[in-house]
């Protein structure tokens, strides 16, 4: 039995097999993730695991390595979050994002950090040796949302794109805050002095870490679109030339002390357009999945052994330094989201409402990486007490916060709407009039970053297209393309049918598609309808009506971890009303 | 109206006219993306341009966003007597009306709302609950019995909607 010899990968491999095997599991009831988010039960599979292997080995089981984390489990969600983000939405709100990024992460370090040196003051609770410096250190690593916790809890509840994408964003750049506030700290902790002049670097680092992560991410992604011009003779590798050089941009990020999750999202979405147009469909496809699935993995195992590590001697339980981590996270995120908001809505055109407020501000989940970073703050006396404490809040925020969020969202959609129960016309009229608005928007352009769209679209296509792209065609939109999937699509069908020789002609494709579907329902016949429908009949119009009305866009989540881009609803709808405006004409 | 408004709008308006000569004309409108998976596209596209043209001019362009400009509070106590301005809500609503009454006889008909119904309901609904959906619409708002929805009858249904704040737009200062 020679196990030594595979013993890594094997335990890997059965690291990610419990993983996979959990997750088919959750889904196996189909209430359940409904109830509760995927990521507590995954936590919750962790704890178990940690469980047994404590009672097995009597030790602590292994405790998750930081650089497992950082090098191999969190690039691939980043990549796949970065990859998928939708642009359009992200640049429109990137003001507000960042400002939710920086000064909301900065505001909670400073708040947590003081207020909990406030706490190690109070002569009872025994905390007189945690110094400012550390207090500041340990609020820099949990004020950080996080992305991976964010994203698991925000796909259960149905919130508008706008609301996804601000959070979500804001989870993903105050990444480049939070890497300068901690290493600023950590190094404060080991300097004796501090000069104004080090905080004025402090400041200035934040400036250089943020913008040189974008500038190394976009150099590979260019790079990498630039490769793909040439992979014409050789698609089967193409896939991999997408992945490479967004890790590539990631490690070289943290080699310079850059904030690696910026370098590789910038890389993903400047890379995004021109690879795109380059690879072949299949090399497309391949891309897409493998990032989903390898996100997904990451995903679960991150949890997974989040749960694990809990279990172990490595705590020391002070409770009331505990609790008063949990309540001040909660009461400086709500805080500093109001003050914050209370800002944006003065500057700009659509306000925030006071639910989505509450939404940001409760959905702000710390997860994996303020585990990560508190294992690898320098050992002193009181670190067992950091760790007991980010561990309380990570499990508080991802069960309690991550189970009440959705029916708490549904509680407040609830109150406004038991007004009064719209009539038929009502609901009918009000849709027309949002997709009226909706238009109108669109066609005013009232969002108002156009000057700095168009000036990039110029610079694109004078430079940039011509020397990444193989072949200069002309940029077709997104609904040019669906149009051209469709068609293929159809064509497929009817090969398929064997219809394409003997068809007769017609004049185009979506006609044919519409028409046939069409002549199946033109056998149903009318029928009288009565003067008075009864009270059935009624509420079944207002369902059908609310099941069947086209959405506005922006009313789903702009992202989404678990299904691919082309397969969501929104795409179906669009589908549709082009073919129905295509049989008008 | 602020004089940054009006800039902005005009860049919007260059930015769409691509054949530069000053005008839009229904092929603009039809560029951007996002009309063209809007149900209700080509309708808005029309209501842009006076009967039987095919141009709008700047002028135009602006009249019609007018109507979607927000009600501020100083204008409510504005000179009565004067003419309502464009965006009022009696006038945001004759928009739309206007959307849904394509022949101009100042009434909804039960085959302009069924056209329109159509337009805005996915494929999975037969013609004949549709039909049923709005003679219930037409039942019940019409008042006088004729089987169609007037203006005002169109006005009194929305009365409980924030129409002012469904239908407008509002720009940066």
């Amino acid at each position: 039995l020679d196990y030594q010899h595979v013993q890594v990968p094997f335990e890997i491999t059965l690291w990610i097999m419990l993983a996979s095997l959990a997750k088919i599991g959750f889904h196996l009831y189909n209430k359940l993730p409904s109830v509760v988010p995927e990521s507590c039960l995954l936590i919750f599979v962790g704890l178990i695991m940690g469980g047994i292997i404590y009672g097995l080995n009597d030790r602590s089981p292994p405790v998750m390595d930081s650089d497992i984390f950082f090098l191999y489990l969190l690039p691939p969600i980043v990549l796949d979050a970065g990859y998928f983000m939708p642009s359009r939405p992200f640049f429109e709100n990137m003001g507000t994002i960042l400002l939710y990024a920086v000064v909301g992460t900065v505001w909670n370090v400073f708040g947590i950090g003081f207020s909990l040196y406030g706490i190690c003051q109070v002569k009872a609770f025994r905390l007189q040796d945690v110094s400012l410096l550390h207090n500041l250190l340990f609020g820099s690593l949990i004020a950080a949302v996080d992305p991976v916790a964010v994203l698991a809890v925000f796909e259960e509840i149905h919130v508008n794109e706008k609301l996804h994408i601000l959070v979500f964003g804001e989870s993903l750049l105050n990444d480049a805050v939070t890497v300068v506030l901690y290493k600023l700290f950590r190094s404060f902790c080991e300097m004796p002095t501090i000069k104004s002049v080090d905080v004025f670097a402090g400041v200035g680092k934040f400036f250089v870490v943020g913008l040189g992560g974008v500038l190394v991410g976009l150099s590979f992604g260019f790079t990498a679109a630039f490769t793909t011009r040439f992979t014409k003779d050789i698609r089967v590798i193409e896939p991999l030339f997408v992945f490479l050089y967004s890790y590539l941009s990631y490690l070289t990020a943290e080699m310079f002390h850059l904030s690696g999750i910026v370098a590789i999202i910038s890389c993903a979405m400047g890379m995004k357009r021109y690879v795109e147009a380059n690879i072949s469909l299949k090399s497309h496809t391949t891309v897409k999945y493998f990032m989903k699935m390898w996100s997904s993995v990451s995903d679960t195992l991150i949890f997974i052994f989040l749960g694990v590590s809990t279990i172990g001697e490595n705590h020391e339980w002070n409770w009331p330094y505990i609790c008063f981590t949990v309540i001040f996270c909660l009461v400086w995120r709500a805080l500093g989201v109001l003050v914050l908001t209370f800002f944006v809505n003065r500057f700009h055109v659509n306000t925030i409402t006071s639910k989505d407020q509450f939404i940001i501000a409760y959905g702000g989940l710390r997860g994996a990486i303020c585990f990560s970073l508190v294992f690898l703050l320098p050992d002193f006396h009181r670190k067992k007490l950091f760790i007991a404490a980010t561990t309380v809040v990570i499990l508080f925020t991802v069960f309690v916060q991550g189970m009440t969020i959705r029916p708490l969202v549904d509680l407040l959609a609830v109150k406004r709407k038991r007004e009064s129960a719209p009539t038929v016309g009502e609901q009918i009229h009000i849709r027309f009039l949002d997709h009226l608005l909706a238009g109108i928007e669109d066609i005013s352009g009232h969002w108002g970053q156009y000057y700095w769209k168009d000036k990039l679209e110029y610079f694109n296509s004078k430079y940039l297209q011509k020397i990444l792209l193989r072949e200069y065609d002309q940029p077709k939109s997104s609904i040019v393309l669906l149009y051209e999937k469709l068609e293929r699509k159809h064509a497929i069908e009817l090969a398929q049918a064997g219809q394409l020789g003997h068809g007769p002609a017609h004049p185009s494709f979506l006609c044919s598609g519409f028409l046939c579907s069409n002549n199946d329902r033109a056998v149903i016949t009318d029928q009288k309808l009565e003067d008075t429908p009864n009270p059935d009949v009624l509420d079944n119009m207002q369902e059908i009506l609310a099941r069947n009305l086209y959405r506005i866009r922006r009313t789903g989540p702009a992202y989404n971890r678990h299904t691919l881009p082309g397969d969501s609803e929104p795409t179906e709808q669009a589908k549709e009303i082009l073919i129905l405006r295509h049989k008008n004409l | 109206v602020s004089h940054s408004q009006i800039t902005r709008l005009y860049s919007r308006f260059t930015s769409l006219d691509k054949g530069e000569n000053g005008t839009l004309s229904r092929e603009d409108f039809q560029r951007i993306p996002e009309l063209a998976i809007n149900p209700l596209g080509d309708r808005i596209i029309n209501a842009f341009f006076p009967e039987g043209e095919d141009q709008v001019n700047f002028r135009g362009f602006m009249r019609t966003l007018a109507h979607f400009r927000p009600i501020e509070d100083n204008e409510k106590s504005k000179d009565q007597n004067g003419p309502e301005p464009l965006n009022s809500r009696s006038n945001k609503l004759h928009f739309a009306f206007r959307l849904y009454d394509l022949d101009k006889d100042d009434k909804i008909s039960r085959d302009e709302l069924l056209q329109v119904l159509r337009m805005m309901v996915g494929v999975n609904i037969s013609d004949e609950q549709l039909g049923s959906i709005a003679d219930r619409t037409i039942q019940e708002a019409d008042q006088d019995g004729d089987s169609a929805i007037s203006f005002a009858e169109f006005v009194k249904v929305l009365e409980k909607v924030d129409v002012e704040q469904k239908m407008s737009i509002r720009f940066l200062h």
